[in-house]
């Protein structure tokens, strides 16, 4: 059960980074691999501040302002200099392993007896429900500095995504959406769509750098490498939301990515938990996406071959 | 008002490929004016309304509307004075996205978009009854995203976003070409009505000869690049479709004419 509520906490998280992606792959189709170096930026910038004595909260929220300049870094080179989105993110995510490598110091900071906003939720645990209270979950007895722990990644999440969708809803985030769905029109309807396409991947990675400074204060530790696969991860998270639950209405959808990086976090644990070798997670999280890309194509066309001419 | 003034736009400048698309171009049309643009294929007409509306910068001449030098501005900065409709059906509106907020992006057409609710109440209901006006039963499906709609509905629908505004001139691009004989004529129809109610100034790109004799007040004919032939007032008002055809055929001819002297010219000198 301890273990359940920890990968729920933990897709909550990986939740943001969803969102993120969501924005530049499935609003802009930009397949931004800024992500990895975003990640990581977040955690380096968070875990760096707090060990240097601020604030966690403040160390969070500029992990989020790192990830927007990340982002409009990428958004800049691609349109400014009309490098593809592919090269562009490239570029900003192999420059940021070295930024990441200058704000750290080193590879790895850890995090240990720091206050960070995962501490805060334990003192308020400790508080409400008293040192080491345990609670029973239908029959589970678990610590309840988890549970508390849960609910607030949760409420930060909930918080992020209704920012999001309410961000879509204004008239600036309709015509970021219309940008990623027919740039030509709504050029001609007097929108700048360079300045949308840089903001945008700056908001993706704005969400990207938060669920990494989050990650790496909930494990303890920021590590140069975390950012590693984030991309995929994200994809897989956004397309079993999308199959859960294929309907196009903004809060559908954003609901639907962040209840998909929930769930494919669980799976991950699951088969972790029955011996799957961690080794072979990037590999097999690779092949998931692959199949998910492809598969639909594929049914439509079996299904066109099937139909007599 | 707009005026043009020797319009200059190559592409592939320096290739072999270079095309003059826009060779000296001038043009005035005055306010209310409704021209028709006609036109061999690749004569320049797309190009003409392209270097207006701000697709890209033109190489040299300028562009005046309504007072406003607007020569060298990016297409989104022009987009206040210029409503569009283009050719292809897909091309004037956001297929993922819903009638009422394609129809929102539109009304608020080259002004500033902020932190306010996109698609407020009172907004959805005024969106609503100019639609239920084009009579075509879309009302009731306001929520429906715009790529489920036919080319069409989905031309009259961008002809409306076009007009919202009262756009100081107003470009259509050959944009019923793609539909089928009896929606085009209704998208005809919806256009003459739109542009008179409005007294917009437009420029219409047609393939229809039929169509330039019946809409408007005034023809121009493009060919390699340039204006060939002009027609306004009670001229324009004469001419019958026989009259274009033939100016048509003469310009085609020169045109083998002239492709016949080159081949003769380099048989000789090179
Ligand atoms: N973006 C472009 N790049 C290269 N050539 C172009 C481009 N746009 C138009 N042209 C060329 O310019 C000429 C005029 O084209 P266009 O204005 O589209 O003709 P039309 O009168 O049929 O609309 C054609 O030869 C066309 O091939
Ligand atoms: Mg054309």
């Amino acid at each position: 059960m301890t273990l359940l509520i920890g990968s729920i906490t933990i897709g909550l998280i990986l939740a943001l980074l969803a969102l993120g992606i969501f924005i530049s792959f499935r609003i802009f189709n930009f397949p931004d691999i800024t992500a990895e170096g975003s990640f990581t930026f977040g955690a380096a910038i968070t875990a760096s501040l707090i060990v240097a004595g601020a604030n966690p909260a403040v160390a969070t929220l500029l992990a989020f302002a790192g990830g927007l300049l990340a982002g409009s870094t990428t958004g800049l080179i691609h349109t400014r200099f009309k490098i593809n989105p592919l090269l562009s993110g490239i570029l900003v995510m192999t420059a940021l392993y070295s930024v990441n490598l200058y704000v750290m110091g080193k590879s790895n900071v850890p995090l240990l007896s720091r206050n960070t906003l995962f501490t805060w939720f334990e003192k308020f645990s400790n508080i409400i429900s008293g040192k080491d209270a345990t609670v029973n979950l239908i029959g589970w007895s678990v610590p309840a500095r988890d549970l508390w722990t849960l609910i607030f990644c949760l409420l930060i999440t909930v918080a992020f995504s209704l920012l999001l969708l309410w961000f879509f809803r204004t008239n600036i985030g309709t015509a970021m959406r219309a940008t990623g769905d027919n740039d030509q029109m709504i050029r001609a309807l007097g929108v700048n769509t360079k300045g949308m396409i840089i903001s945008g991947v700056a908001l993706s990675n704005g969400f990207i750098a938060l669920a990494g400074s989050m990650l790496a204060q909930f494990q303890g530790f920021a590590d140069v490498q975390m950012g590693i696969g984030m991309l995929v991860w994200g994809l897989a998270s956004v397309i079993i939301g999308e199959a859960l639950i294929s309907d196009n209405k903004l809060g559908l959808v954003i609901a639907g990515a962040v209840i998909g990086a929930v769930l494919f976090r669980l799976l991950v644990a699951i088969a972790l938990r029955w011996g799957m070798n961690p080794n072979n997670l990037k590999l097999i999280t690779a092949a998931f996406v692959f199949l998910a890309l492809v598969l639909p194509g594929f049914m439509k066309q079996t299904k066109k071959i099937k139909l007599p001419g | 008002m707009l005026e043009i003034s020797n319009l200059y736009k190559s592409f592939n400048t320096g290739t072999i490929n270079e095309v003059n698309a826009l060779q000296d171009v001038s043009l005035s049309v005055g306010d209310g004016s409704f021209v028709c643009v006609l036109g061999t294929n690749g004569s320049g007409k797309s190009t003409l309304l392209n270097a207006i509306a701000g697709t890209f910068i033109s190489d040299a001449g300028t562009i005046i509307l309504n007072g406003r030098n607007i020569t060298r501005l990016p297409e989104h900065k022009r987009a206040c004075q210029i409503g569009r409709v283009f050719q292809n059906p897909f091309s004037g509106t956001a297929p993922g996205m819903s009638i009422s907020e394609n129809l929102a992006l539109a009304a608020k057409r080259g002004k500033k978009r902020g932190l306010g609710w996109g698609l407020p109440v009172s907004v959805v209901r005024d969106l609503k009854s100019r639609v239920k006006a084009l009579n075509m039963g879309l009302e009731e499906r306001m929520n429906t995203q715009i790529g489920k709609l036919s080319g069409g509905q989905r031309q009259a629908l961008t002809l409306l976003m076009a007009s919202w505004l009262k756009p100081d001139l107003l470009l259509l691009d050959e944009h019923t070409a793609a539909l089928d004989p009896t929606t085009a004529g209704k998208v005809i129809e919806m256009t003459k009505q739109i542009v008179t109610d409005y007294k917009l100034t437009t420029l219409m790109v047609t393939h229809s000869m039929q169509q330039a004799v019946n809409l408007g007040n005034r023809i121009i004919m493009m060919h390699q690049g340039k204006i060939k032939y002009d027609f306004s007032g009670e001229e324009k008002n004469k001419m019958k479709v026989p009259d274009l055809l033939s100016l048509f055929d003469e310009l085609r001819r020169k045109d083998q004419i002239d492709a016949g002297e080159a081949l003769l010219l380099s048989a000789k000198h090179v």
